[in-house]
């Protein structure tokens, strides 16, 4: 019982490559896929594909949503690979697996390689090309150009990355289809948007963090103020972007009641972020906006499946 | 020739093999995943045609 290891000095990101070579659990490999963003993926994606009353083997869409699942965890644990520096110094993501040293760097780029393109072939042979291309963009969307270039680039990083962020309902759909529509493509505008209030939220509190570990989130770069302003642009812009669904008609009775009120509930939080600057209430306003603009989006796809996938779809108006 | 590194042998601790152990056997069930994955995802793609093949 024993391991090779070399006596190379510790790596140019500061790992030293004799650390813990045999001691990752699989928990930490879960761990780098990020199992909550995979949640959110699959919930959305498979929105996608119900919302386009696909006519398809359920079996060939568990199998392609099980891949869309695992294509979005990989392209995290490569998010984790690139960022491990970074995440180290940042106490929210500090205890993750390879900054922690329970896995290598190494370890963690060859997994995310290997299920990224493991699941983008699999979802290709069991649905379609198109499907599986735009897997494989999604992935190379969040791992290359949002992890390595845009996040410490610019500001705007969250605003264009959040596109990787928003593709899996038009995957979804793809999948089971063959095709792009409409519906998906509102569907991914509205996790677009709704991704710089979210994250823009939880940056407000947490700039300290990203400030030590020089990222440049925008209320590091554009002061609290000018993010605040921001917030609620994009919040004003989201509320009726969220309602669309029911003018086009695949949004019932349940969506416009949900979207309607839960915009509210968004603009309610957004306000009180804008009002409240300094102290607890200004934590409390940003932390509060953070949860709610995510059972807000819950609360949207909820709708929607349950409408599309449950039989409870009743058409707004005539 | 380049040189290569020097490789030592170092003793596993009771956890790292414990955590080996547990990662050889998740290796293991997601082969076995994948086996009965290609063979569901056959089935659900070809159908009852699956018998029909010129022999």
């Amino acid at each position: 019982m024993s391991s090779l290891t070399n006596s190379l000095p510790a790596d140019a990101q500061g790992f030293n490559p004799t650390a813990s070579a045999a001691g990752g659990e699989v928990s930490d490999f879960f761990a780098l896929l990020k199992p909550r963003v995979m949640v959110l993926v699959i919930f959305t994606a498979l929105v996608g594909m119900v919302v386009s009353h696909p006519n398809v083997n359920p079996i060939i869409a568990g199998i392609s949503l099980l891949m869309i699942a695992v294509g979005a965890g990989a392209s995290g644990c490569l998010n984790m690979w690139w960022d491990a520096d970074v995440d180290a110094l940042m106490t929210r993501t500090a205890t993750r697996p390879i900054p922690a040293g329970r896995i290598l760097p190494n370890e963690a780029l060859a997994f995310g390689m290997v299920l990224s393109v493991g699941s983008v072939l699999i979802l290709g042979l069991a649905s379609n090309w198109l499907a599986a291309g735009l897997l494989a963009f999604t992935i190379v969307f969040y791992a290359v150009v949002y992890s390595m270039w845009l996040k410490r680039a610019t500001a705007q990083n969250i605003v264009i990355g959040g596109a990787a962020g928003a593709l899996p309902p038009i995957v979804g759909q793809a999948a089971v289809t063959g095709s792009v529509s409409l519906d998906s493509v509102i569907l991914f505008a509205i996790i677009f948007i709704w991704t710089p209030p979210h994250f823009w939220a939880l940056a407000l509190v947490k700039s300290g963090d990203y400030a030590k570990a020089g990222i440049p989130m925008m209320p590091n770069v554009a002061g609290p103020d000018s993010t605040r302003r921001q917030i609620v642009w994009y919040t004003l812009l989201l509320v009726p972007l969220g309602m669309s669904p029911v003018a086009l008609g695949f949004g019932g009775w349940l969506y416009a009641v949900i979207s309607g009120l839960g915009g509210l509930g968004m603009l309610a939080g957004a306000i009180q972020v804008f009002r409240l600057r300094e102290g607890e209430p200004e934590r409390r306003a940003a932390m509060g906006l953070f949860g709610f603009s995510i059972l807000y989006l819950l609360l949207l796809f909820a709708a929607l499946l349950a409408e599309h996938g449950f039989g409870l779809f009743r058409a707004v108006g005539v | 020739m380049a040189e290569h590194p020097e490789f030592s042998v170092r003793q596993l601790t009771p956890a790292e093999v414990q955590a080996r152990r547990k990662r050889s056997i998740a290796i293991a069930l997601t082969l076995g995943a994948l086996v009965i994955l290609f063979f569901v995802l056959t089935i659900a793609k070809l159908g009852p045609q699956i018998m029909e093949r010129p022999l």
